[in-house]
């Protein structure tokens, strides 16, 4: 297929490969964090670490919009189905998120809940449009990539005068994942995550640009990468993130320039902040409750906002005790070490979120590279 | 002089006519409906003895394979078949894969109340051609009414006999180590053509159903004396998940090479951009063989030169493995395992 074969050359590859190779240093090791899940899917789907050195090792980072949502969300999302009787909109990964008392959105659904997964949120307001006598909430999740989608459909909602449509918004803000990374014990103190530099996201930088991520690379000494999804952008990265090691570098820079500019998408950015405004906290799976590291509708527009139309508590709650995705989404386990991960932590029964998303690391661990535990 | 009334019954009302309850009373209307309408259509020396199973003669010697298949697809009508055909080819595959050549078919109708006669007509002339062109009778029938909003339109199930010649053994439990693996075409066209239906998506080039009877293909297969030991048609969850199902029933490991399986550029495209891996994508008119490595060459060329395998391709071979892992070389130089389906991909393709 014309413009994503030639980032998928098997040949190109063996030559980056071979590249990677020479300018590795066979004395140290590198350790780069790839943040995005669509990254992690790529090297997994790919089979792109069977090409590197082996003193150059992935971490997986905590870029899995599903990943990161923790439990007392999809608990909200839930109750709004089978409660308050909403039709509750949300994108396909979401639906299998496991939540508190055994539940899942897909369950709730064979309980009765009106769930429906769409893939756009235009796909949402389509829906309340049709069904004016429901009301419907999109529950939306997601980084920076999906947050532009879900204020337009908010201001349609409102050029429409919809009164049955609302947002359960749970969006979230990469800096702050990447922040949180850097600033835990296990980086900053212990030294127990080694980590060398960034694979920055694709998507989400298409909206933020490079700029955000200067902050990281001068104050952290950390270089990072910006690169595309497709498996060859993961690669050149990586070759790019080793010459910023070898040469003593940490800078920002940019492999996805076809679709990422410094400044980022200053439209969608504009819109962003004209429907939304930050959380002064929100809670993270894995990574805890992190400040201002996520947003809510604002005020103009909050008879869009589920949480205030609808009596809606938020809960925190705890993981499943054996679950390690918490560690995992912050790099200091893998998923084969974690006890429950392909025995009872399964893609078909998944206990934690890391198993429920494609772009999740255990999933894709399970579903491409298990083979290797075992060999 | 007396005379007798003319038999009298309005004709059904096909061209604007709905199903009712009374169609699946067992009385006179639904009489009707099996005569001006299914009789009509699918009429044959088995299904006019009109008795409440059909008297078939002794297929003669060999092992009778019998196989069922239930047709939930929505939408029912898609750019290369509906409900109808796909009721047929699906059926008969599952008979021929088994190396049997299918004789006879029955089908089942649940009827929603409120389908259109002109739709369910248009589905039983096309189940008429397709039972005509594969020369599989369906000699059997029954017909359910359930009330409005009990079901989606109409559902068939499908039930087929065919006969084994002796001698011939396949079975997903036989492959072996050394084996290679041979598909027949492209794979994922059926269930993009529903999905790209089903959601609108207006691609420029339509993707086509392949819906296909392959017992034609299957007896020029077998007919080549190429060693062959198992059969399958991929249809739900793909070629990725039909080569697990063997792979564990015959206790083997496999790998396949990502650059040899077929794939449209439109069914690429298509599955590129909504996320999805043609690997598990349904198929309902390829098949995949399993046949020892010393007659692959051979096999290859004889399904090319059948119609139906004009495109058929190596994709990957059998190895010893307990852990029965299908695993694949990609295109880009690493490897993976190629998993089970997980969840579900796409309700109601077939």
């Amino acid at each position: 297929m014309k413009y994503i074969d030639e980032f998928r050359d098997g040949d190109v590859a063996q030559k980056l490969a071979a590249a990677i190779r020479a300018e590795a240093n066979p004395a140290r090791s590198y350790h780069f964090m790839e943040f995005c899940g669509g990254h992690t899917h790529a090297i997994s789907r790919y089979g792109v670490s069977d090409l590197l050195p082996a003193n150059v090792k992935m971490i997986h980072g905590p870029g899995c919009p599903v990943c990161v949502l923790p439990i007392g969300r999809v608990d909200q999302a839930i109750r709004l189905a089978l409660e308050q009787g909403v039709m509750l909109c949300t994108y396909g990964d979401c639906l299998r998120v496991p939540a508190s008392d055994a539940l899942s959105l897909m369950k709730a659904k064979a309980r009765g809940g009106d769930i429906r997964m769409v893939y756009s949120s235009a796909d949402a307001v389509t829906l309340a449009q049709k069904n004016p006598d429901k009301q419907v909430v999109f529950f939306a999740i997601g980084f920076e990539t999906t947050t532009p989608p879900t204020a337009v459909a908010i201001k349609q909602a409102a050029a429409l005068g919809l009164k049955n449509f609302s947002v359960l918004c749970c969006h979230v803000l990469t800096p702050s994942a990447i922040s949180s990374i850097l600033e835990s014990p296990e980086v900053r103190q212990w030294g127990t995550v080694p980590l060398d530099g960034f694979i920055g996201p694709a998507h989400v930088s298409t909206i933020i640009g490079s700029r955000p991520y200067e902050f990281f690379a001068e104050e952290y000494r950390k270089p990072v990468v910006i690169a595309g999804f497709e498996p060859l952008d993961v690669m050149q990265a990586i070759r790019m993130l080793i010459r910023q090691v070898n040469e003593g570098r940490a800078e920002v820079e940019n492999e996805f320039a076809r679709a990422v500019s410094r400044d980022g998408n200053l439209k969608a950015q504009q819109l962003v902040a004209e429907v939304f405004e930050m959380r002064k906290h929100f809670e993270w799976r894995g990574l805890n409750i992190l400040p201002y590291s996520a947003l809510r509708i604002r005020g103009q527009f909050a008879e869009f906002d589920a949480e205030k139309r609808f009596p809606l508590g938020y809960a925190s709650v705890p993981d499943h005790k054996a679950c390690e995705c918490g560690a995992i989404l912050r790099g200091v386990k893998r998923p084969q070490d974690c006890k429950i991960f392909g025995t009872v932590c399964t893609p078909e029964n998944p206990v934690g979120s890391c198993m429920v998303s494609s772009e999740g690391a255990c999933a894709a661990h399970y579903t491409y590279g298990r083979y290797k535990d075992v060999a | 002089m007396t005379q007798i009334r003319k038999h009298y019954i309005r004709p059904l009302d096909i061209k604007y006519g709905q199903v009712d309850m009374a169609h699946g009373s067992g009385g006179r209307a639904m009489a009707q409906l099996i005569d001006e309408l299914f009789a009509k259509y699918l009429g044959n020396e088995y299904l006019a003895q009109g008795d409440d199973g059909a008297l078939l003669p002794h297929p003669g010697e060999g092992r009778l394979v019998m196989a069922t298949d239930s047709h939930v697809v929505s939408p029912l009508f898609f750019p290369g078949g509906d409900i109808g055909c796909l009721s047929v080819h699906g059926t008969i595959n599952d008979v021929a894969v088994m190396g049997a050549k299918p004789l006879y078919l029955s089908a089942g109708f649940i009827l929603e109340e409120g389908f259109k006669l002109a739709d369910l007509a248009r589905i039983v002339q096309s189940m008429a051609a397709a039972a005509k062109d594969t020369g599989v009778p369906i000699v059997t029938g029954d017909t359910k009414v359930v009330e409005r909003g009990k079901g989606d339109g109409v559902f068939i199930t499908t039930t087929g006999v065919g006969v084994v010649p002796p001698g011939m053994e396949l079975s997903g439990r036989c492959a072996r180590p050394g084996d290679v693996i041979l598909v027949s075409g492209t794979l994922g066209d059926h269930g993009m053509a529903i999905m790209a239906e089903r959601e609108s998506l207006g691609f420029e080039s339509p993707i086509v159903s392949d819906t296909a009877a392959l017992h034609g293909l299957i007896e020029a297969m077998r007919a080549s004396g190429a060693e062959i030991h198992v059969l399958r048609d991929p249809t739900r969850g793909g070629l990725a998940t039909t080569l697990n199902e063997i792979a564990k029933q015959s206790g083997v490991g496999m790998m396949l090479q990502e650059k040899a399986l077929p794939v449209t550029p439109a069914v690429e495209a298509a599955c590129e951009f909504l996320g999805l891996d043609p690997l598990y994508v349904a198929n309902e008119g390829k098949l995949v063989a399993i046949c020892a490595e010393a007659d692959a060459e051979k096999l290859l060329a004889v399904m090319r030169a059948h119609p139906q395998g004009a495109n058929a391709a190596i994709v990957g071979t059998v190895h010893q493995d307990e852990h029965h892992f299908v695993q694949m070389t990609t295109a880009f130089g690493g490897r993976r395992i190629v998993d089970w389906l997980s969840g579900e991909q796409l309700p109601r393709i077939c």
